[in-house]
């Protein structure tokens, strides 16, 4: 794959949708669905996604789309795949269809864990994937569990009081990984190709997988609006958030940078860290972690 | 877009995918593209990592930006590795 080809294969996301200007999660849901050439259909939490794209009387899916609510996007998905496998099987559907469930951090890490939980561990046939942009943007900006540490949200208000968000982030990746599953990996739209190949080989893996997104959001991150692949950029490059796959148990790191830079690199772009640039401490703290894990992971990518 | 009674769906339905394409997100920008085309080398990497899906491609070349529905974001003129885009100001734009 390469960027022509990717420009023009064939787009599944209809102009009109009203995400923010600079949101960044429309490139990623349209890579994701030209990645295979099969039917899709689409099962979507609630979230800025369901909610940009489906304003009454419109809708921006060129595809079979259901949502249902906050917390199922995976239970829903799994009823459709098993009617799916029921009329497959009785013969009454010839058609080779894939199934995507797609969820915001709120819907994913929070709200709808339980429902991707049990999905993941019944083998349900069927990729899930989750546009992280760390908090609940929809409905004003309020912390999930998806936030990182140190951020400034309406309900983790940086101030005299507290600098942030006090808690780290939680790691989907490990959980669903945790699951026994076949494929899971972790992408950043400033790499669409990277991001479309994995999500190949998600839609061609039997069995679950799963896809976390880092999603850039002008309006939660509060950066600029052309600024969001940059950003997502850096979050690669500060090691922030790593590009990395687990494929039948194996893990591979999928980009190195040649020097990490400093995690201030990727704090100075957003006003959601404005007030950590000069709170040495914090920030020594938080570069720690990223180092730790960032070593964790290099060991578990190295193990044969 | 208003309908009577009659002219609704059963079940208030969506009878077209896609149709938001009827709802113009044009008007929110202040800023639009402008491309060089003697810089622009046809890479297509700006048609990626436009959210709106709005700069259309024809015959494997970048033809136009579809100013009904670019929200202004800029994120093309950042990405362009030929800096073959430039954001200037919308002139028409209502205010
Ligand atoms: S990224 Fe730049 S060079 Fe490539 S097609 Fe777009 S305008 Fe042209
Ligand atoms: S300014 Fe943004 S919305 Fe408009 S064409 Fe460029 S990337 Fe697309």
């Amino acid at each position: 794959m390469n960027f022509k080809e990717l420009a023009m294969a064939s787009n599944k996301l209809a102009s009109g949708h009203r995400s923010c200007a600079g949101c960044g999660f429309p490139s990623i849901v349209r890579t994701v669905m030209k990645a295979t050439k099969k039917q899709i259909i689409v099962s979507c939490a609630t979230g800025c996604l369901e909610v940009t794209t489906t304003i009454y009387p419109y809708t921006s899916w060129l595809t079979p789309f259901i949502h249902n609510a906050f917390e199922n996007a995976s239970a829903t998905i799994s009823g459709v795949e098993a009617a799916y496998k029921a009329l497959k099987k009785k013969g009454k559907l010839r058609k080779d269809v894939k199934f995507l469930a797609i969820g915001g951090d709120g819907g994913t890490y929070d709200i709808g864990l339980q429902s991707l939980s049990g999905a993941l561990e019944r083998g349900q046939n069927f990729v899930y994937l989750c546009y992280d942009n760390e908090a609940y943007m929809n409905t004003g900006v309020q912390r999930s569990s998806a936030t990182p540490r140190g951020a400034n949200t309406t309900t983790t208000p940086a101030g005299k009081a507290s600098f942030g968000k006090l808690e780290w982030k939680k790691e989907l990746m490990q959980i669903a990984i945790a699951h026994g599953i076949n494929y899971a990996a972790q992408a950043s739209p400033h790499n669409l190709i990277d991001l479309y190949n994995k999500a190949e080989k998600a839609f061609n893996t039997k069995g679950p997988s799963i896809l976390v997104v880092l999603s850039p959001c002008p309006l939660g991150w509060k950066s600029n609006t052309n600024m969001s692949v940059q950003i997502a950029k850096l979050a690669a490059e500060t090691n922030f958030w790593p590009l990395y796959e687990y494929e039948n148990g194996k893990y591979v790191l999928n980009y190195e940078p040649a020097k990490r830079k400093p995690i201030i690199e990727f704090f100075k772009t957003q006003g959601r860290f404005k007030h950590l640039l000069k709170n040495k401490k914090l920030l020594e703290e938080i570069q720690g972690k990223v180092d730790e894990k960032w070593s964790k992971l290099k060991k578990l990518c190295e193990e044969k | 877009m208003k309908k009577n009674y009659k002219q609704i769906p059963i079940g208030g339905m969506i009878t077209k995918a896609g149709n938001s394409e009827e709802y113009k997100t044009g008007d929110w920008k202040s800023f639009k593209p402008e491309r060089d085309e003697k810089k622009c080398t046809n890479c297509l990497i700006c048609v990626n990592y436009c959210p709106e899906n709005c700069i259309k491609v024809k015959n494997g070349k970048l033809n136009h930006f579809d100013l009904d529905y670019c929200k202004g974001c800029g994120i093309c003129a950042t990405e362009c590795p030929f800096k073959a885009i430039v954001m200037e100001l919308d002139t028409e734009c209502e205010l």
